[in-house]
């Protein structure tokens, strides 16, 4: 294979190329390249999978440098199936964000640059070998994803924007601290190199880097009690915003923490740590839904769904630490799978959520009447998005679930499983908190106007994917096995 | 060959195809509609006379995918799983063709036959289910299938009763989750097999399986309206009457009892179940219900109401035939199954005739509507009579096999429950018949909607699905004894569960 045509450097330099030229061209001819280049960029993202499922994990030297020189790009299982889930993700939300830009210009024409910037950055990030690389990146994202919330302008976008700006800079910062004070007793921080040197018998400055790292990481994911910034940023932006956001800005933080708890600070982890994680995690989950129920606009609902929803993905790390292997694989695959469902399911309820105030004109759960007989379809995908999140079968949350139900009893975590039980419960309940209103007749005074097509579909789209992850994802959880010790 | 590892999928496909295009359909598209729904189920009904068929001939109808490593999805065409998919697939044509009639005219008619198709496929996957996962998926999915038919009319009422339908389902749903997952992780994959799986599991596992078929119980008791978790029922009747028969008759509580038989029989086996002695404490909850259920149906006035209490009760036959160790009361549960499923859907259609055509609701508006309404009060008639087991009718057949099944498990006082619930289901359903054929008719019907026309007492396809059922319930009575009748295929199956029975 000539090296030009390798996928892994086209992931990351076809955003940027678009994302400028969008900048470039304004926002109608930008919307259509980006659409082209996002399918290239799917199926780039497939070749990949299909490249390291038949060979394995392999890494990349930028310009033919390598480290310790030049820029070292890593791909393995892991970052292939992220890389998956955030093409696959953006591709139905550009769609979505063409057709709904079309409705509110408020931000249009700086939503396609920042966005290439933003993928850009979030595909670096999964391919990166080094710490400070990852820092580029992580910060790089942050910044993108500021400016997203900040594109529609007025006053609260603007505070929400500045209080992200606030978290992520403030994450951001304690991840660099952390990676100098690892730079400094390892002199490296490419993490080939860094594997074999951190041992249990680290000394304390690497405890505490590897503290600070999952911080400042644990801050920018909005993990319980550091989900301050989220509900407003993510509620107050534009929907296609808001789902990027939801869906990929802050799994790839989670990414990040995966990454290093699971492999570079494996020797420095102790079960009382992961306990604590998994606490929050819990806490993440019950407080979230509470809130997300008691909440009387759509898109806050959605965004304390996704506070919840974090706390999941948080619960793989009590499960896979220093328990039996068969339990930490099983943990490792339903926190991922968590990840990917998550994900699409969120963009979808986001983007529905998005169309239905479009239609009504107004951000109020009350006043949603009339909804679920003009705007089926849309009612239909919320309702599918809130299947996965619900975890019920057959979907990519149901399979989540069931990996780390699996993973709690084996482990004998039994409280794990109640706090899985009754987070499920909870999410019905505002769930169908919506449809519930949404079936009622249209009230007297409102009125119902029908969205573009196109909106409903793209939406469509996505929620029927985190179903059909539920149904097919048995590859993906193959090739989340490749690189991967065993 | 293909056609074995293909045809259980397309038994379910049958009706999810045309249902996503009904979900597709404009409200004006009433004919192109009707034809997706029919063709739906000719061609379920065609799929599954030809897997009769096949099981017969020894065929193995088996679909596994692996949806994650060590989870398979596996719909198998066993005995058991045949005798819910005939008897769900010829319900859903009458109901279907009953529910074209019903809902002439009414508003959101794509939405509900949607839905109403996706509640059928939810139903055919729950028979079909190969293991445990399979069967809790296609139950979960039931629950969300019929939820938007419940809150159909979209009321303050229907929506309440929605609410309170997917409380307790969900919650039902919940712990049957943690019962499987706790399963897989003792067991491994927990597949459906005649005499169950479990009893070669080490014997120190005895607690946790206890405790695990608690879970199990509760979860599918929930569906089946087991006391005291049927609070549910007797709300939802709200929906409209060719949901409430669906939901009555074959749908959701027969998918919660099928999943006590399946539970009972295929995964724990009787045998063992009746070992680790978890047989006795079901039989009492099942007693209890049944009583209860026809006692709370003695003080309903609404006509649907009433009927509702009375499958709480009649339901709990099945589960008490389940827990009657010994083949005979196996076959009175099961042959069960088959016979509420007919009789009540023909009492639920009946009910839904007065409403629909003279606005009927209550049991002290019933006077005299014999005369007006001879053959829909025919046919409620044998559905009665069916129900407090006159004989030949189909309810005499499973009370017989009952009783003599308590009588074999040596648990006499079964009999008393059986006697008693038969005194009071006359008590509940008699002072209807009296009303409606003995009591003087008012001078006009206040609320009629549909007028005589032409002989016919309501619009056609109102009353045929109810004549045709009722006939149904004196046929299989009358033939019980014949080849290829219920009570045959329950025999058939009572057969197979008893690995080492010797009477």
């Amino acid at each position: 294979m000539t090296d030009w045509l390798d996928p892994l450097p086209w992931l990351i330099v076809l955003p940027l190329v678009w994302g400028t030229l969008a900048f470039v061209l304004g926002p109608g001819r930008g919307a259509r390249l980006a659409i082209v280049a996002l399918v290239l960029q799917m199926l780039l993202a497939l070749q990949l999978a299909a490249q390291l499922v038949d060979a394995g994990a392999r890494a990349y030297a930028v310009g033919g440098w390598g480290a310790p020189l030049g820029i070292d790009l890593y791909a393995d299982g892991l970052a292939a199936v992220m890389l998956l889930l955030t093409q696959a993700v953006a591709l139905p939300l550009a769609v979505y964000a063409r057709g709904y830009f079309a409705a509110t210009t408020k931000g249009r024409d700086l939503f396609w640059p920042i966005t290439g910037l933003m993928l850009a950055a979030l595909n670096a990030l999964f391919v990166s070998a080094d710490l400070f690389n990852i820092y580029v990146t992580l910060e790089l994202l942050g910044l993108a994803a500021v400016g997203l919330v900040a594109i529609a302008g007025g006053t609260a976008p603007v505070t929400a924007a500045l209080r992200y700006l606030l978290a992520t800079l403030l994450g951001s910062g304690a991840y660099l601290l952390g990676v100098a004070l690892i730079y400094g007793t390892y002199g490296s921080v490419s993490l080939e190199v860094l594997a074999p040197l951190i041992t249990d018998e680290a000394p304390f400055a690497v405890t505490l880097a590897a503290a600070l790292m999952l911080l400042g990481l644990m801050l920018k994911t909005a993990l319980f009690p550091f989900h301050f910034w989220l509900p407003p940023a993510h509620g107050g932006a534009p929907a296609p915003v808001s789902a990027l956001l939801s869906a990929l800005v802050i799994k790839a933080s989670f990414y990040l923490v995966v990454r290093l708890w699971l492999d570079l600070f494996e020797p420095l982890t102790t079960v009382d740590a992961a306990q604590l994680i998994g606490a929050l995690g819990a806490a993440a989950i019950i407080w979230g839904s509470l809130l997300a129920l008691t909440q009387t606009r759509l898109k806050m609902l959605v965004a304390y769904s996704t506070v919840a929803q974090i706390g999941y993905l948080f619960l793989l790390f009590p499960l896979a630490t220093l328990t039996l292997p068969a339990a930490a694989d099983s943990a490792l695959q339903g926190g991922v799978m968590q990840a990917l469902a998550h994900g699409l399911a969120k963009a979808a309820m986001f983007a529905a959520a998005g169309s239905m105030i479009v239609a009504t004109g107004r951000d109020d759960i009350n006043r949603l009447g009339g909804v679920g007989a003009r705007l089926p379809l849309t009612l239909f995908t919320f309702g599918m998005a809130g299947v996965t999140l619900m975890g019920l079968p057959p979907s990519g949350g149901f399979s989540a679930k069931w990996l780390l139900l699996q993973a709690a009893l084996e482990s004998g975590q039994w409280w794990w499983v109640a706090v899985m039980v009754v987070g499920g419960l909870l999410t019905a309940a505002y769930v169908f908190k919506v449809l519930r209103r949404a079936f009622l007749p249209v009230a007297e005074g409102d009125s119902v106007t029908p969205v573009p097509r196109v909106l409903e579909f793209s939406a469509f789209a996505l929620a029927l994917a985190s179903i059909l992850l539920g149904v097919f994802g048995a590859p993906l959880m193959d090739l989340l096995a490749v690189g991967r010790g065993a | 060959m293909i056609a074995d590892t293909w045809l259980p999928v397309a038994v379910v496909l049958s009706s999810l195809v045309p249902g996503l295009f009904i979900f597709f359909l404009a409200e004006s598209r009433v004919r192109l509609r009707t034809t997706l729904n029919l063709v739906g189920a000719f061609a379920k009904l065609a799929l599954i006379g030809v897997m009769l068929w096949g099981v017969l001939h020894d065929h193995e109808y088996v679909f596994t995918h692996t949806v994650l490593p060590g989870l398979d999805l596996v719909l198998k065409a066993d005995a058991l799983a045949m005798l819910f998919v005939t008897l769900s697939a010829v319900l859903w044509l009458f109901t279907t063709l009953y529910a074209i009639g019903y809902l002439e005219g009414a508003p959101n008619r794509s939405r509900f036959f949607g839905f109403f198709s996706l509640c059928v496929t939810a139903t055919v996957g729950v028979a079909m289910a190969g293991n445990l996962f399979t069967f809790f998926l296609f139950y979960e999915l039931l629950t969300l299938a019929t939820y938007p038919l419940v809150v159909h009319r979209g009321t303050e009422k229907a929506l309440r009763a929605g609410h309170i339908y997917l409380a307790y389902t969900l919650g039902g749903g919940a712990l049957l989750l943690i019962g499987t997952v706790w399963l897989y992780g003792l067991a491994g994959q927990v597949d459906f097999a005649p005499g169950g799986t479990l009893s070669t599991l080490p014997p120190d596992t005895a607690g946790q399986l206890q405790i695990i078929f608690l879970l199990l119980i509760a979860g599918v008791g929930v569906k089946a309206a087991l006391v005291p978790l049927h609070g549910w029922l007797p709300l939802a009747m709200v929906a409209p009457a060719p949901v409430s028969a669906l939901l009555h008759a074959v749908a959701v509580v027969k998918a919660g009892a099928f999943g006590i038989v399946r539970i009972v029989y295929e995964v724990y086996g009787i045998e063992f179940a009746q070992s680790l002695s978890l047989l006795l404490p079901l039989a009492i909850v099942a007693s209890i219900t049944i009583l209860w259920g026809s006692l709370r149906a003695l003080f309903q006035d609404d006509l649907k109401r009433r009927l509702a209490y009375s499958t709480v009760s009649q339901v709990a036959y099945i589960v008490l035939g389940v827990t009657l160790f010994g083949p005979v009361g196996t076959i009175g549960g099961i042959v069960h199954l088959v016979h509420q499923g007919i009789m009540k859907i023909t009492l639920f259609f009946c009910a839904g005739n007065y409403a629909e055509t003279l606005g009927i609701h209550k049991v002290s508006e019933m006077d005299g509507v014999g005369r007006r309404m001879p053959w829909t009060t025919l046919a409620f008639t044998i559905g009665a009579f069916g129900m407090i087991g006159v004989p030949p009718l189909a309810g005499f057949i499973s009370k017989w096999y009952l009783g003599l099944g308590a009588l074999e498990a040596g648990m006499p006082w079964v009999l008393a429950v059986l006697a008693v619930s038969s005194l009071l289901n006359a008590a509940y359903f008699l002072p209807i018949l009296h009303r409606a054929w003995f009591r003087p008719p008012p001078e006009t019907w206040p609320h009629e909607h549909i007028p005589l026309r032409r002989g016919w007492e309501t619009a056609p396809l109102l009353l045929l699905p109810p004549m045709a059922t009722a006939a149904a319930t004196l046929i299989v009575g009358l033939f019980a004894a014949s080849a290829f009748s219920p009570l045959d295929w329950a025999t058939l199956i009572a057969g197979r569960e008893y690995l080492q029975w010797t009477p």
